[in-house]
């Protein structure tokens, strides 16, 4: 892979977190640095341990192969590998490997100088599978209330859990995180398709200006937010999307164990008019 | 961020808490691990230390028969007469505990059947035997007594009456749903589904709850809609809302209506149903014409019975005790006709031995 000829003066040394300049180095584009190392181990074993147990179980179908949880009576204690060992040592290293991916973006941010928006940003998203098999099973009292990694089985897991609590479209924070996903995809396809439309002109135009993006923008609905707004709008948005999600699973159970529709009984329930 | 807006939002905090159940949860496994089929609930309901105790140490079952030392016993006739007053004395504190025996016997002439209350309690002895002998798929061998439904209350608290057709305002119909009550789980769905396959007897009074439709299009043998899914989801959150549990207590929602995915208590589910429509239509719907005006339904029908008459949101009512054990009359014995629209039998003498009171 040939580096832009320009790529290399910010290939600087420093930055590291931990290691100092042991892990300091590139093979080809990618940076390594201790926590790549850690990534690429932890992953590998991860990925490896899941064909392990695949193999254990009755099935090579990719659609069927599940590695499920173990039961509740395990509690939060360490299973059997065949009863849910696998699932809680994949768990583990699935969480090392993105918490190390985080970190070696933080890294990288060190390096250049630069925020650190992209790693916050894949920390929400760590965040909404740390809630699904670390803080709601423990909040539940067994490592059993995990998903299981399998393509069909986590989606029959998310059907029997939805039915749980009857109707899950009626979770508040279930409303908000999907109204943040939709919201999310409105705005990049309104942001993506107004960038193309300045900077893409047929051939023989010249390329437009972004006075002429925001222009469009409040012609159209009297306000443009802005080249940088519409940045900040859109990780705003999706940074929600995640954080809600982790929000609505969080309270299924811990904080709430009936219809989502009941829950809504609060409201019918205000004093002004009941 | 401005204080004023951390501060503000500190204090709509525990607004937000304020709708949540913060007790202590019980968590069951209803099905092989990692299918998510759990039931994750606050505990309510009659424990089996609530559950009273016999009036006074079982009797023998030897002696003279009820039948033939007292007159006009029908139902409990076969029973021994310190078995009798026994069960006598224990049903009086189940259903008329502050009346006493005077709620359904004359005192004059126990032997009487003016009280109409008396035609009942005979019919729901008949019936109360009906369901320990021939529902046992249902109740097991744990079975019923008055007590699991009527709780120290001449009428169980948990019962319910056909529903009559509400004239539209100027809001419009609401067609019998969206209406928030407990059994459509607070939802939009129909809330009498309960009548609708509950009802007991052959459609259209009672349909059948399952609604899979067989072919992809429609045709003159398939008239199923899914507008009639509608009420069948009522009826199975009326049965969630009544067991105190969710879908997956029965059900694999990978498929509702495949048996080999179900979990054994959907079995027990589909004879309780039968059973329910069995009690309401054998033992209840008949007697209509025996009660007083206020012990009947808007639509002149009596209070029926559903899934939560006994579960009283307990996957066993009362916790599973057998309460039926210490009550033997109430299970063993003929169950006899149903004698309650015959004429009324007024025998003129009074009975040698009266029953006890408490």
């Amino acid at each position: 892979m040939a580096l832009l000829s320009f790529e290399r003066k910010y290939r600087v040394r420093g930055g590291t977190l931990i290691g100092g300049d042991l892990f300091d180095f590139w093979v080809g584009p990618f940076y390594v640095g201790f926590f790549g190392v850690v990534t690429a181990i932890s992953a590998a074993l991860g990925t490896a341990l899941i064909f392990y147990a695949a193999s254990q179980g009755p099935t090579w179908n990719p659609w069927l192969i599940s590695i499920a949880p173990p039961d509740l009576s395990y509690g939060l204690s360490l299973a059997p590998l065949n009863e849910g060992g696998f699932w809680q040592i994949i768990t583990i290293c699935a969480l090392i490997a993105f918490t190390s991916w985080a970190l070696r973006e933080v890294e990288i941010c060190r390096k250049l100088g630069i925020g650190y928006h992209v790693p916050v940003a894949f920390g929400v998203a760590i965040f909404a599978y740390f809630s699904l098999v670390v803080i709601r099973p423990i909040l539940l009292g067994g490592w059993h209330f995990g998903f299981p990694y399998g393509i069909f089985s986590h989606l029959d897991w998310v059907s029997n859990t939805g039915y749980q609590y009857l109707h899950f479209h009626y979770n508040p924070a279930h409303m908000l995180a999907v109204s943040f996903f939709f919201t999310t995809t409105l705005a990049l396809a309104l942001h993506g398709s107004l960038v193309l439309s300045a900077v893409n002109p047929p051939k023989g135009e010249k390329v437009k200006t972004p006075e002429y993006e925001d222009t469009f923008f409040r012609d159209l609905i009297g306000y443009s937010v802005g080249t940088l707004g519409i940045h900040r709008l859109g990780l705003l948005l999706a940074l929600n999307a995640g954080f809600w999600s982790a929000v609505c699973i969080i309270i299924s159970g811990p904080l709430w164990t009936r219809g989502w529709p009941e829950w809504w009984t609060w409201w019918l329930d205000l004093p002004i008019w009941s | 961020m401005k204080p004023v807006i951390l501060i503000a939002m500190a204090a709509a905090l525990p607004l937000t808490l304020g709708a949540c159940e913060l007790d202590r949860k019980t968590s069951t496994q209803n099905g092989y691990r990692g299918t998510g089929m759990n039931t994750v609930i606050v505990k309510s309901g009659e424990a089996a230390e609530d559950v009273p105790a016999p009036p006074y140490e079982m009797p023998d079952t030897e002696g003279p028969r009820a039948g033939d030392a007292y007159e006009n016993v029908t139902v409990l006739s076969d029973v021994s007469v310190d078995q009798f007053n026994y069960t006598m004395a224990a049903l009086t504190e189940w259903v008329s505990p502050e009346e006493g025996c005077n709620y359904c016997h004359n005192p004059a002439n126990m032997a009487s059947d003016e009280v109409y209350t008396k035609i009942v309690a005979r019919r729901m002895l008949q019936m109360t035997r009906a369901i320990n002998q021939n529902w046992d798929n249902h109740v097991q061998q744990t079975g019923v007594t008055c007590w699991t439904c009527h709780r120290g209350k001449n009428v169980p608290d948990e019962h319910w009456t056909l529903p009559v057709d509400q004239t539209p305002g100027i809001v419009g119909n609401r067609n019998g749903q969206n209406r928030p009550v407990s059994n459509s789980a607070y939802s939009s769905l129909p809330t009498a589904a309960v009548a609708r396959y509950l009802l007991g007897g052959v459609p259209p009074d009672a349909q059948e709850i399952r609604v899979v439709s067989k072919t992809a299009h429609p045709s003159a043998a398939n008239t199923l809609s899914v507008m009639e899914s509608e009420p069948s989801y009522a009826i199975m959150m009326h049965v969630s809302q009544a067991l105190g549990v969710n879908c997956t207590y029965c059900h694999n929602s990978q498929s509702f209506q495949s048996w080999a995915a179900s979990n054994p208590p959907r079995e027990t589910a589909w004879y309780g149903v039968r059973m329910v429509r069995d009690i309401n239509l054998d033992y209840i719907t008949p007697l209509a014409p025996i009660f007083p005006k206020n012990r009947l339904g808007e639509a002149g029908d009596p209070f029926k019975v559903n899934c939560t008459t006994c579960h009283r949101a307990q996957n066993k009512p009362l916790g599973g005790f057998p309460m039926l054990q210490s009550y033997p009359a109430l299970r063993n014995g003929p169950i006899g006709e149903d004698m309650s629209l015959a004429p009324l039998v007024t025998p003129s003498a009074v009975p040698e031995v009266p029953v006890e009171e408490e």
